[in-house]
């Protein structure tokens, strides 16, 4: 037991080091990670837990976003307080967006969200709605400065760090709320869902309350993370929510690994930082050394890279106790 | 210190002013000033990637030819796919990490307003912007960023004269994409005509990007018995437009924006014979213009592309936009000397005096100021003959 608290106590203790290590580019860019793990977490939840493919989960970040921005700029509220709302404000139309998509499976609910998602930035540009989104010019927000209790406490932290921890903060607590919902009986229900949907019904599973459940938290994850990206970035415009951020979110869990928790961090990893170095290695075709990238990727591990390490781990330990066993002969 | 500085001071006043104002910003050196960019390589709008590379290859050339006062010019491109958090994300690479002296022609309206507050609250210049939305003429309120082309508004001042000129008893249709684009051309529009906008304007009709067609709006245009026809569309909003007029039997006056004048994108699937007579703007020698076949400033440009540039098509205009850009800031950093500062950068960028460059038009000329970011201020209007644009008239600069 207390091996199992080293690793995570050690990786908290990385994560807080990150920005009196590194620069304040490469702060923004943890953040920026932070922010897509939340994201690829909510999508983990329908799609890799429960069997759902979403291709419109794009559209719940914008939503989010839009949300922050909208009530930063609009109603003065402060940051911290537009990220629960965003999330609400997701959650529920996720949930209701869950309800006639019960009816779609597999690939027909695919194509209803990728729906969603190509709609998305056309009615964010919408006229009736103008006033509130500012149409194509999108909305600016102001940096949130580290509060001011901080600076008397003698911890001088600049606005990139601040945003860093603030983000930090909410992840873990979406991480920890995640692993809490599917280590249980939830998590459970939702895999009997997407393995033996009929089994899992038989035994007494509500399927369309589950799956429109599991539809509303997923877009309360991807909505949370859109309300930390807005305010990471400072800007949102129709035409940062195109449906290639929905594709990149499906990528970024497959990469990562389907049904694992770890799997969203390390899939948000690819993500943030796979395109920056397919971009320094060609200009003319930054996408398709992406493409090489990801296909390197899902075939060395094809069940992601959780999968992968943890299997690398599995054969690391069996090797270790095969060697071991015949000199010590302990009967563990 | 102070009194080790007094002689330092002194010793420096001495010497001739070229070589005392040796002042460096990060990002530039006694070899070489670090410019930085963003465009889009990837994604939907890869099309205006084309600028950027031809921007990389002027500065190779110059770079080849011995830099600048002495200075090799170091390019750092990044692709931002036109999605505005990865113009951020690859901006703030560029400002803190590569540590550039400024950068040049980041590329799209809605990229430059998401780095605009950042560029200026870190004071680094944001030049030449590659848009042209009006608001980057607010030196007032955001002294660190400057545009390059005509701003829409100007271009619509500039058909409002010559409505004014011609067509006195004009009567004016708009069709205009609602968004910042399209509001900015009818203000400018608006402007120009003056106090005869309300009499002469008799409807105005919007789109929205997502609609299919535009048949309506222009059979509602034709209903209200304009005479004159302003339209302000995308590439293939503007075929469908000119295709349904003539279909219709609608025969305005038709003034078509610059941004939709590609013979080969917008005027050909319009059908060439329904496009005889269309007024618009330029600016920049369009290279697939036989007039220009022999021009100096051309054949140079040609002679560029094939050994700097050899992989880009030469019939794309893109490449003459962003070679005519780069000689742009080739000027300023010339001006700038040896005090590279972003403050001089920018000091410098708003005071070009009638700065001829030879890509573009003939008579126009680039002047600055620190109350006027709008380096290109004229435009000379042209027709098309059924084959090709035909300048004609006077360059014509908008308001003021």
């Amino acid at each position: 037991m207390k091996r199992k608290l080293i690793v995570p106590g050690l990786l908290a203790l990385l994560a807080c080091a990150f920005p009196f290590v590194v620069s304040s580019y490469h702060t923004f860019q943890l953040t920026l990670v932070l922010v897509y793990a939340t994201a690829l977490l909510g999508l983990n939840i329908l799609t890799g837990y429960n069997g759902q493919i979403s291709l419109g989960h794009g559209a719940f970040y914008a939503l989010g976003a839009y949300c922050t921005a909208i009530l930063m700029d609009k109603l003065g509220m402060p940051y911290w307080a537009t990220v629960p709302v965003a999330g609400a404000l997701c959650l529920a139309l996720g949930f209701l967006f869950g309800l006639p998509a019960l009816r779609l499976e597999g690939l027909y609910l695919a194509l209803a969200t990728f729906a969603l998602g190509v709609a998305m930035p056309q009615l964010l540009k919408y006229k009736a709605l103008e006033p509130l989104t500012g149409g194509v010019q999108g909305i600016a927000i102001l940096k949130p400065e580290a509060p001011a209790f901080l600076t008397n406490m003698g911890i001088p932290l600049d606005a990139d760090q601040w945003l860093y921890y603030f983000t930090l903060a909410v992840t873990a607590l979406m991480f920890l709320l995640g692993w809490n919902l599917l280590r249980g009986r939830v998590g459970r229900a939702l895999v009997a869902i997407r393995d033996q949907h009929v089994a899992a019904e038989v035994s007494g599973i509500n399927s369309a309350l589950y799956k429109s459940a599991a539809f509303g938290v997923s877009a309360m994850y991807t909505g949370v993370a859109g309300a930390l990206g807005a305010i990471a970035v400072q800007f949102v415009a129709p035409d940062s929510f195109n449906i290639f951020l929905s594709l990149i979110l499906l990528v970024g869990i497959v990469i990562g690994g389907l049904a694992s928790i770890s799997g969203a961090l390390y899939g948000a990893l690819f993500i943030q930082f796979v395109p920056n170095i397919a971009d320094e290695v060609s200009k003319a075709a930054p996408w398709a050394i992406f493409g090489i990238f990801m296909i390197v990727f899902v075939y060395l591990m094809p069940s992601g890279i959780a999968g992968g390490l943890r299997r690398a781990l599995a054969s690391g330990r069996k090797k270790a106790h095969n060697s071991h066993t015949p000199l010590k002969e302990e009967g563990t | 210190m102070i009194r080790l500085s007094v002689p330092l001071l002194a010793l420096a006043l001495a010497l001739p002013a070229a070589h005392a104002q040796k002042k460096y910003d990060p990002g530039a050196s006694d070899s070489e000033i670090r410019i930085g960019n963003t465009n889009p390589y990837s994604g939907p709008a890869s099309a205006y990637g084309a600028i950027g590379k031809s921007i990389a290859a002027y500065f190779r050339m110059v770079n080849e030819q011995g830099g600048i006062n002495g200075r090799k010019i170091n390019f750092i491109t990044y692709d931002d796919g036109y999605s505005p958090p990865k113009t951020v994300e690859m901006v703030r690479k560029l400002v803190e990490q590569d540590q550039v002296l400024f950068v040049f022609q980041t590329l799209g309206t809605p990229s430059n307003s998401a780095i605009h507050k950042y560029m200026n609250a870190r004071k680094v210049p944001q030049l030449h912007v590659a848009t042209g939305a009006t608001k980057w003429n607010d030196p007032q309120h955001f002294h660190w960023t400057m545009g390059w082309q005509p701003n829409y508004q100007t271009e619509g001042q500039v058909y409002a004269r010559h409505i004014l000129k011609t067509k006195p008893d004009a009567k004016i249709g708009i069709l205009f994409q609602n968004d910042d684009y399209g509001k900015d051309y009818v203000k400018g529009l608006k402007d120009g005509l003056g106090d005869k906008a309300k009499s002469m304007i008799v409807a105005e009709v919007s789109y929205e990007v997502s609609e299919p067609t535009v048949d309506s709006q222009i059979v509602q245009l034709q209903a209200s018995g304009a005479n004159v026809f302003f339209n302000v569309t995308t590439p293939k909003f503007a075929a469908q437009a000119i295709r349904k007029a003539y279909d219709i039997g609608w025969k305005p006056v038709h003034y078509l924006n610059n941004v939709s004048t590609s013979v080969g994108s917008v005027l050909t699937p319009a059908g060439l014979d329904k496009c005889v007579g269309l007024i618009t703007s330029a600016y920049y020698k369009d290279p697939t213009d036989q007039r220009w076949a022999d021009d100096p400033a051309v054949k140079q440009w040609r002679a560029f592309m094939a050994k700097y540039n050899p992989d880009a098509n030469p019939a794309d205009a893109f490449n003459m936009y962003g070679y005519s850009a780069a000689l742009t800031v080739h000027q300023v950093l010339k001006q700038a000397g040896s005090e590279l500062t972003r403050e001089n950068i920018m000091r410098q960028a708003a005071s070009m005096k009638d700065f001829r460059v030879d890509t573009l038009l003939p008579q126009i000329l680039i002047n600055t100021s620190k109350d006027d970011y709008a380096p290109i201020e004229a435009v000379q209007l042209q027709r098309f003959n059924g084959k090709q644009w035909e300048l004609f008239g006077e360059v014509i600069s908008g308001g003021h």
